[in-house]
């Protein structure tokens, strides 16, 4: 079994998108649609790296952030931030909150593979 | 506005300053009063003969009767100077590049003026899209939908052994959200055009407003007597371009009125010759404010002066140029302007002759007072508003006396030694 990813994204077309990327690299893909139950499902299914969006229904992804650090199990856990807010303040906020990147849409393929990739290279060091 | 601009303000206050009357100057230079009337309110441009005769009339040298656009010009050229990061001695030949190469310098300097005007707009539009949740939201959508579109046309191009199945699903979502981007680019942009109509990011609403009044000379006799409704003269304002403008304007022009009706401007010119230039007796004299006073004096036709008005965060908030006495037009003023002193003790005119360090060093009596502005609140400071009025002083041609109050414009291009004012250096002297 693959290492597990989880999709925190409400473009429902972009989710089928990263599941057929991530999945032909192995991954196992998991998503979730809501800003407010995702901490639930991070508790549940404990992925090894979570792609987060920033403007979700019900919460934002920038308060999921701050919820993860702020618990000890996922303070660690590598957070791939996609956002369609490119301001410097947006990516200082993010990173002062402890993501692990910050990537602005429209992405390409290549760049979520290379980051993922990167991510999960320096978690295993 | 183009170097030739002021140079009617300033023959105007120079006529005046002689005691000639307009018709007077006119026939003694060959034309029409009417024609001169335009010239000094800036509506015509002057140059070559005229203006020689004019000087030679006035008994002043022609530069003199330029100057003061010169002086603008200049302080436009040091300012982008010390944007660019030029080097002080470098910076210091702005008044040289001016006198040597105008049309080069007037073209400088209104790049310059542009370039500001268009940082103003990228900021008030990334103010706009940090702040306001609905184009935000129109925003996260476009880009979405764009990512979305991006991604799946990637995998379909660059997979070569897709199922049919994968196949024609990505084919399904491409079709759905292109659909998807042209309604949301079509309602941004529809946003976007409604908000265009009043054109807030595009320009400064102050700019507007400065602009409005400086074309009418500071000026509305018509609408102070009535003849002219205020409608009418916002319509007709094509200076104000943004509905925020209209706001501000109206906002003054209302004030205007009430302070015209109980300050009436022939009655004023009266009451000036029994009392002098001195807001408080005339204030008594027609139970009025001092502030209201000094605005009134500011927009008498044939006494040149300045007028300056900030709000209790020291943001200028009005101002009336006189020559002489250069008036940021962006970033902070001089600390040390009386107009500053009034907002820390309200209520208190204060009066102080100050020499303003420009290229000419003139001198210019500055009377100062912070009133309150709206309701009275029960254990809460009022909000103040400060007024200066700025009146040219006669020096004769003598140098300034030293214990006169040294001011500048703004810390960038003033040339004041160990000013404890000071914010940041000047470009015309090392250090601070």
């Amino acid at each position: 079994m693959g290492k597990h990813v989880l999709l925190v994204e409400d473009e429902l077309n972009i989710i089928e998108a990263m599941q057929f990327l991530l999945s032909r690299e192995g991954w196992q893909v998991d998503s979730h649609s809501d800003g407010a139950t995702a901490m639930d499902r991070v508790r549940q299914i404990r992925p090894d790296l979570v792609v987060l969006d920033y403007m979700l229904p019900g919460k934002s992804g920038m308060d999921i952030l701050k919820e993860l650090r702020a618990d000890d199990d996922f303070i660690n856990l590598p957070v791939l931030m996609l956002t369609a807010r490119g301001q410097s303040r947006d990516r200082d906020q993010a990173e002062r909150a402890g993501v692990s990147r910050f990537m602005t849409k429209p992405f390409s393929n290549q760049e979520v593979l290379n980051a993922v990739r990167d991510l999960v290279r320096a978690q295993a060091q | 506005m183009a170097r030739e601009g002021l140079t009617g303000s300033r023959i105007r206050e120079r006529r005046v300053i002689s005691g000639l009357k307009q018709a007077d100057l006119a026939r003694q230079v060959g034309i029409s009063a009417s024609y001169l009337n335009l010239i000094e309110h800036n509506r015509r441009r002057i140059g070559g003969k005229l203006l020689l005769d004019i000087a030679r009339v006035l008994s002043v040298e022609p530069a003199a009767l330029t100057e003061g656009a010169e002086a603008a010009l200049i302080a436009t050229l040091r300012d982008a100077a010390a944007k660019a990061g030029l080097a002080a001695a470098e910076a210091e030949r702005a008044e040289e590049l001016a006198g040597r190469f105008p049309g080069w310098a007037d073209v400088i300097s209104t790049i310059y003026r542009r370039i500001g005007a268009l940082e103003r707009t990228v900021e008030t539009l990334s103010d706009r899209l940090g702040q306001d949740p609905q184009l935000a939201a129109s925003v996260h959508e476009v880009l979405s939908t764009a990512a979305s579109i991006r991604s799946t046309a990637s995998i379909l191009v660059a997979e070569q052994e897709l199922t049919p199945e994968w196949r024609n699903r990505f084919h399904a979502n491409i079709d759905q959200d292109s659909r998807r981007l042209a309604s949301s680019s079509k309602a941004l942009v529809s946003y976007l055009d409604a908000a265009e109509g009043d054109t807030e990011a595009a320009s400064s609403p102050q700019e507007e407003v400065e602009a409005f009044f400086a074309a009418r000379d500071y000026r509305f006799p018509a609408f102070e007597r009535g003849e002219e409704s205020l409608d009418a003269l916002i319509e007709a304002g094509a200076e104000l371009r943004s509905g925020a403008a209209r706001q501000i304007a109206r906002g003054i022009l209302e004030g205007l009125a009430q302070d015209a009706e109980r300050v009436p401007s022939e009655a004023l010119e009266e009451a000036v010759l029994e009392f002098g230039i001195d807001p408080i007796a005339l204030a008594r004299h027609f139970d009025a404010t001092v502030a209201c006073v000094m605005r009134r004096y500011a927009a008498l036709p044939e006494r040149p002066s300045g007028l300056i008005v900030c709000d209790r965060a020291g943001s200028l908030i009005f101002r009336k140029p006189v020559t002489g006495f250069d008036i940021p037009r962006y970033g902070a003023a001089c600390p040390l302007w009386p107009l500053f002193q009034a907002i820390a003790a309200p209520g208190q005119v204060i009066a102080e002759h100050v020499v303003h360090l420009g290229r000419s060093s003139a001198e210019f009596r500055c009377i100062a007072v912070a009133e309150p502005v709206g309701n009275a609140s029960f254990n809460r400071a009022p909000l103040l508003n400060a007024t200066m009025l700025v009146v040219p002083m006669p020096t004769g041609g003598e140098a300034p006396a030293s214990d006169h109050m040294q001011v500048g414009s703004t810390c960038r291009v003033c040339p004041k030694a160990g000013c404890d004012g000071r914010r940041e250096p000047s470009i015309l002297r090392e250090g601070l």
